[in-house]
């Protein structure tokens, strides 16, 4: 085995943790089960304990990893400035080396998943297609009557009714290559399209581009982008990770841009480190520190840019919730932005989520290695939503997104998921006198 | 030790388990890993096991089991303690109280709280305040801290001056005696006199005599107003002698607290709230009460801040506000370690009136020694923090730290204080137990301590070593 990247990190990274525990209540997987491993504090101290030699890397660890939903709660938590979500990679990457959790089926899903799909963006597209048609050709339904979902392996079959329902057109067939505001171009911004974004919720990448050229950005989509690389990097995967930023930045020339938009938050906080991923590469770490630099949340941009505040015929305002995604609030820390946004939207009336930071259980791909945990934390989250009394509650996430729509519709809730985004683009599209803010080039 | 120290662990908890029915016991090498440590710095040593018991029966056969194997037992909170308390004794049982965590009455009518001991001690204010009820306590670490743990360390907060510590609002505890006795102390009596007040003696304990199981709790009603403000400095001894002034005009506030240069701009790098990046000491300052006295205590301490060299006092305009000024001046301690990776905090307490050459002592030692240091601390109790930041990797500079401890330590003494306020001796202060309480005040200690845990099997080694 190579040497583990714990035992070579700056030791000063895990010393930062000074065990005071100020993280423990903050900690999703530390309140269900009151044990020091599953928190914050015990975690680093087990990642401590590897690298001074007081404990082996052994399958414990590994699964200890895993449990961990990486939603960096105790990162806003911790006023030591610990970096969890750079130590957490650093300790997934060393138990993915190590092969300790290395069991055939693992290995076969993982490369499926990661090495094959999610680094092959036209695949990816066609596994959607084949979805979407199994959803629309009723497929789905025959084959859940005909109870031959039982003959799905346990957890496949659990992880059955969670396929979200595909959208029928894919980001780049609705979003022209490039596109001019009409009002005059301010800024020249790339748009991310995002992976299960893309998949899913294409039309909220339409949205995106419509808010954003409504307020005098010109949008540059590149029709096939590949995967970002965050859900190899979460998942340890770092050197798959580093080829996925490369080819990013290949695609996306950060000097060229004003700013780089993504709408996803999952990816946006790992988006934002490929200057530390790439540090040291000689070719790409300038190109990766500006990237970084550049690289926005679409709530982040919007705000910093001033956006226009639409106008509005006066209705009954309606109520809307808002649930933080974890990659937004503890991992770019932005709070305010999408706030400021849904208030800024006439007719609409925010009402506080109670516990809208708390993770809703989807945390990139653990509602499916972790599905008891997060099936508790989905109907927690659903219960709070339920009880703002809101119809609509909006996120900024595509995983949220569809851990908030399965959760919902599990308790037969008549509550809707959307996101302040596009939320902003229904408000310019009903503006009076709205004209189609944009011209296809 | 054994040769192999994970063989004999499970040995044990097996044991444990049959002992035990129902017993949560933990003793893989991950979950000892986990309770190695404590809130204090440079502190580690592994558990044979963990376990976790849910009710007092279950506390109370885990002692009987180790009483008559004669194993260690450290029990522990929420770990969060400062002076190691519950940092393991090699080969020991590390009992968890956190499972035991229910609030279970509330008595509006005589005004009290009853608890499990693992209770956070957040939830029990919230508890309090649910039924429109004060607890005032408040450590820095009350999200998490349990309050057996309170209990244990006597611990202050932020509102000492003016509400007294945990000491000043236990009515009543159950506790567990090292052979497995289950013992109740205290009631709901405002007075008793009736035999030793023995519930005082497990106050402070630091987990050497007994394992509380159950808080009965004082409760008050609330202020119903609260003004918050924060007095900027350009000179530390102006700070202290602020607070000295201020409690010379017969003003005790609810809230007396100071921050050094090196803590704002921890702080202010956390919590980004504004505070004052340049100023050389904060005090924050909180008066509470009927709303007309409030406004009357407020202007007479702004006005004997400036006079005692205040630059500028800032007046919280909204609770929110004065919330947020609080919270952030909790996270202090924790935010101190963005500046070394090894954080070595004080708990220096004197006379208030000798705050000032405390102050002085603090600046002149840490010069000396070429240390960088950040203050913070109860500055209306008497009691401060100055924290060393330093590496423990580097034995020179941990040398140097060592002696400058000592001698701020020694300063404190002479002036009529103490090495500890509020974090107890634990490991982290016991060699300088008897230079500030003396040989006979030990002896009296050691003699209690053999009274209740003759064969000396709860947290061994803490406060003072075993008699030989
Ligand atoms: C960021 C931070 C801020 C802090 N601020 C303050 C502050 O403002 N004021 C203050 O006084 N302290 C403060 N502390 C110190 C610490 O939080 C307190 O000492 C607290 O009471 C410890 O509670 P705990 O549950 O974590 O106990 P632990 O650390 O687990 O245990 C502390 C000691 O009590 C014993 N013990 C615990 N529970 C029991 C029980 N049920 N029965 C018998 N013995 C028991 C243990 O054996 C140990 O000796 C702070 C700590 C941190 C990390
Ligand atoms: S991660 Fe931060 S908050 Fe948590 S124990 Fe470590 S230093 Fe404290
Ligand atoms: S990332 Fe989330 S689950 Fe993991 S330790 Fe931090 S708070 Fe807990």
């Amino acid at each position: 085995m190579s040497e583990l990247a714990l035992k070579s990190l700056d030791y000063s990274v895990l010393q930062q943790c000074m065990h005071c525990g100020m993280c423990l209540p903050t900690c999703p997987t530390y309140d269900l089960t009151k044990l020091e491993k599953h928190s914050p504090r015990g975690r680093i101290a087990l990642m401590r304990a590897i690298a001074d030699d007081h404990l082996a890397l052994g399958p414990a660890f590994g699964e200890e990893m895993s449990y961990c939903l990486g939603c960096l709660a105790c990162e806003t938590a911790c006023p030591a400035g610990v970096d969890y979500a750079h130590l957490f990679e650093v300790a997934r990457s060393d138990v993915e080396k190590s092969g300790v959790m290395a069991n055939p089926v693992r290995s076969v899903v993982r490369t499926a998943l990661l090495k094959i799909l999610f680094t092959h963006p036209r695949l990816l597209r066609l596994v959607g297609r084949m979805l979407w048609l199994y959803q629309v050709t009723g497929a789905q339904w025959l084959f859940r009557r005909l109870g031959l979902t039982r003959l799905l392996p346990a957890k496949l079959r659990e992880l059955e009714p969670m396929t979200p329902t595909v959208l029928p057109k894919f980001s780049h067939q609705l979003i022209a290559p490039v596109e001019q505001p009409t009002g005059g171009r301010r800024y020249r911004v790339g748009l991310l399209t995002g992976c299960v974004q893309d998949l899913v919720f294409a039309d909220i990448n339409r949205d995106t581009a419509d808010v954003l050229l409504a307020n005098g950005c010109e949008v540059v989509t590149p029709p096939v982008q590949p995967c970002c690389g965050s859900i190899h990097g979460h998942n340890g995967e770092h050197a798959v990770a580093q080829v996925m930023a490369r080819r990013m930045i290949d695609l996306f020339d950060p000097f060229t841009f004003d700013a780089i938009i993504t709408n996803a938050a999952g990816c946006g906080s790992h988006l934002k480190h490929y200057g530390r991923l790439l540090a040291d590469d000689r070719d790409y770490a300038v190109r990766a520190r500006e990237w970084d630099r550049k690289l926005k949340d679409i709530n982040e941009w919007l705000v910093e840019i001033g956006f226009r505040v639409p106008a509005s015929e006066a209705a009954e305002p309606q109520k809307v919730t808002y649930h933080e995604a974890c990659h937004l609030c503890h991992g770019q820390k932005i709070t305010k932005q999408p706030r400021e946004i849904l208030r800024a939207i006439p007719g609409l009336e925010l009402t506080e989520l109670p516990e809208s930071n708390w993770c809703c259980g989807s945390a990139g791909v653990y509602n499916i290695t972790q599905p008891a945990t997060a099936a508790v934390l989905q109907e927690r989250k659903v219960a709070r939503i339920e009880s703002t009394g809101a119809p609509v509650v909006a996120t900024c996430n595509p995983g949220c997104h569809l851990q908030l729509v399965n959760g919902l519709r599990q308790a037969d809730s008549k509550v809707r998921v959307t996101q302040p985004v596009s939320l902003l683009a229904q408000a310019y599209r009903t503006e009076p006198g709205a004209t189609n803010s944009h011209e296809q080039k | 030790m054994t040769a192999n120290p994970s063989a004999s662990a499970s040995f044990l908890s097996q044991q444990l388990r049959g002992f035990v029915p129902g017993l949560e016991v933990h003793d893989s090498p991950e979950q000892r890993a986990a309770y190695a440590y404590d809130g204090t710095a440079a502190l580690r040593a592994e558990p044979a096991a963990v376990v976790f018991p849910v009710d007092t029966a279950q506390v109370s056969s885990v002692l009987k089991f180790a009483a008559a194997r004669r194993i260690p037992v450290v029990t522990r909170g929420s770990g969060t303690g400062l002076s190691g308390g519950s940092v393991p004794v090699d080969g020991c049982l590390v009992l968890c109280l956190t499972k035991m965590n229910r609030i279970i009455e509330v008595d509006a009518e005589n005004l009290t709280l009853l608890a499990e001991a693992g209770a956070v001690t957040a939830d029990v204010a919230a508890a309090a305040a649910g039924v429109g009820l004060f607890y005032p306590p408040d450590p820095g670490s009350m999200k998490i801290s349990t309050i057996g743990g309170n209990v244990a360390e006597n611990s202050g907060g932020l509102r000492g001056l003016k509400y007294g510590v945990t000491r000043d609002y236990i009515m009543g505890l159950e506790v567990v005696l090292p052979d497995g006795e289950v013992m109740w102390t205290g009631n709901k009596c405002v007075k008793d006199v009736a035999g030793y007040t023995l519930r005082d003696l497990f106050i402070g304990s630091e987990g050497t005599l007994g394992i509380i199981t159950k808080v009965l709790l004082k409760l008050i009603p609330p202020p119903a107003a609260r003004k918050t403000m924060l007095a900027v400095y350009d000179n530390m001894e102006n700070a202290a002698k602020t607070v000295s002034a201020i409690i010379k005009a017969k003003i005790i506030p609810c809230t007396l607290e100071f921050l050094d240069k090196v803590t704002i701009n921890c702080v202010e790098d956390y919590a980004g709230i504004g505070l004052p990046r340049e100023a050389e000491a904060l005090l924050l300052i909180e008066s509470d009460g009927h709303p007309a006295a409030v406004e009357e205590e407020a202007a007479a301490m702004v006005a004997i801040a400036k006079a005692n060299g205040a630059g500028e006092v800032k007046i919280a305009a909204t609770a929110e506000e004065a919330a947020s000024l609080a919270a952030a001046r909790r996270t202090a301690f924790s935010a101190l370690a963005r500046v070394g990776p090894t954080t070595i905090l004080e708990d220096a307490t004197v006379p208030r009136n000798r705050l000032p050459e405390m102050v002085r002592c603090i600046q002149e030692t840490a010069r000396r020694h070429n240390l960088k240091i950040g203050t913070f601390g109860h500055m209306g109790d008497g009691n401060l923090h100055p924290t060393f930041l330093t590496n423990e990797k580097n034995q020179e500079e941990m040398h140097r730290v060592e002696l400058a401890m000592k001698e701020i330590f020694a300063r404190a003494i002479e002036l009529g204080g103490t090495i500890t306020g509020e974090h107890g001796v634990g490991l982290a202060k016991k060699e300088f137990l008897s230079a500030a309480v003396g040989e006979l005040n030990v002896g009296v200690m050691r003699s209690i301590k053999s009274a209740f845990d003759p064969q000396g099997i709860l947290n061994p080694g803490k406060i003072f070593d075993p008699r030989p």
